[in-house]
């Protein structure tokens, strides 16, 4: 998992398949990453996610807790539509950001 | 319904089985020709109910979760989803949009994401016992 920081802006890069087993690793990471680096802007970058079941949602919530903490806003890149639908089922959408959406063709 | 075919799985409940569980619903499903959306949703269903029963169906024990798998004629496929743990002592609040009883890294979703990618969700649970959760799918196809 790739981790950046720019202009107070971290973005974590998730890659692969996110369920239940895989999100323990992502939460780690981005939470050391969070805590360390105390930025403005937390971006959780979904375009390299092929999977997601609702343990994404949980990976999301559990960082705009975290980052509310901390002071740091929240905003979600490159979820696919269907993706977004889940997350926005757990009300999420009106606690951060979306850009832009990523569009699958397979 | 005439069975067209069948597929009975059974792993422990260990978290890395979770994308094993889906994969193999979702090679099952291909003999039905499935479009992607399908399969997404059908993949999507299956790691939710299988995260279940290894999160909360075994969160105080080991065992086996068991994935019956049936395609029937007409296009319906059902995925049994079970596991002899826990229970679930009250399946309405259980199913509840963003209820959990496992804590902050859990979004509550489970049930609302099997029921909005699948045709019908059935639960039958008995505390002490397990849980059974029957995922049905109608496959149209591509056709």
């Amino acid at each position: 998992m790739r981790i950046t920081k720019e202009d107070g802006v971290l973005t974590v890069y998730l890659t692969g398949e996110i369920d239940h087993h895989t999100a323990k690793a992502a939460r780690e990471q981005a939470d050391a990453a969070l805590t360390q680096e105390k930025p403005r802007l937390l971006r959780l970058d979904f375009s390299g996610v092929t999977f997601m079941d609702s343990s994404g949602v949980g990976l999301i919530m559990g960082r705009y807790r975290k980052a509310a903490a901390l002071g740091a806003a929240v905003t979600v890149r490159g979820l696919t539509r269907r993706d977004e639908r889940i997350v926005k089922m757990a009300g999420l959408g009106r606690l951060i950001r979306f850009e832009e959406r990523k569009e699958i063709t397979v | 319904m005439n069975k067209l075919n069948s597929c009975k799985l059974q792993f422990p409940a260990r978290s890395v089985n979770e994308g094993f569980a889906r994969a193999a619903a979702a090679a099952f499903a291909a003999l039905a020709d499935p479009t992607v959306e399908e399969l997404s949703d059908l993949r999507t269903a299956v790691s939710e109910a299988v995260t279940n029963a290894i999160v909360h169906g075994y969160r105080e024990t080991n065992g086996a979760v068991t994935l019956d798998m049936t395609l029937y004629e007409g296009g319906l496929l059902r995925v049994k989803v079970r596991d002899k743990g826990v229970g679930i002592e009250d399946v309405e609040k259980a199913r509840e949009p963003l209820f959990t009883t496992a804590g902050g890294e859990r979004s509550g979703l489970g049930f609302t994401v099997m029921e909005s990618f699948c045709d019908r969700v059935t639960v039958r649970s008995v505390p002490g016992r397990g849980t059974a959760v029957t995922l049905d799918k109608y496959i149209k196809g591509k056709a």
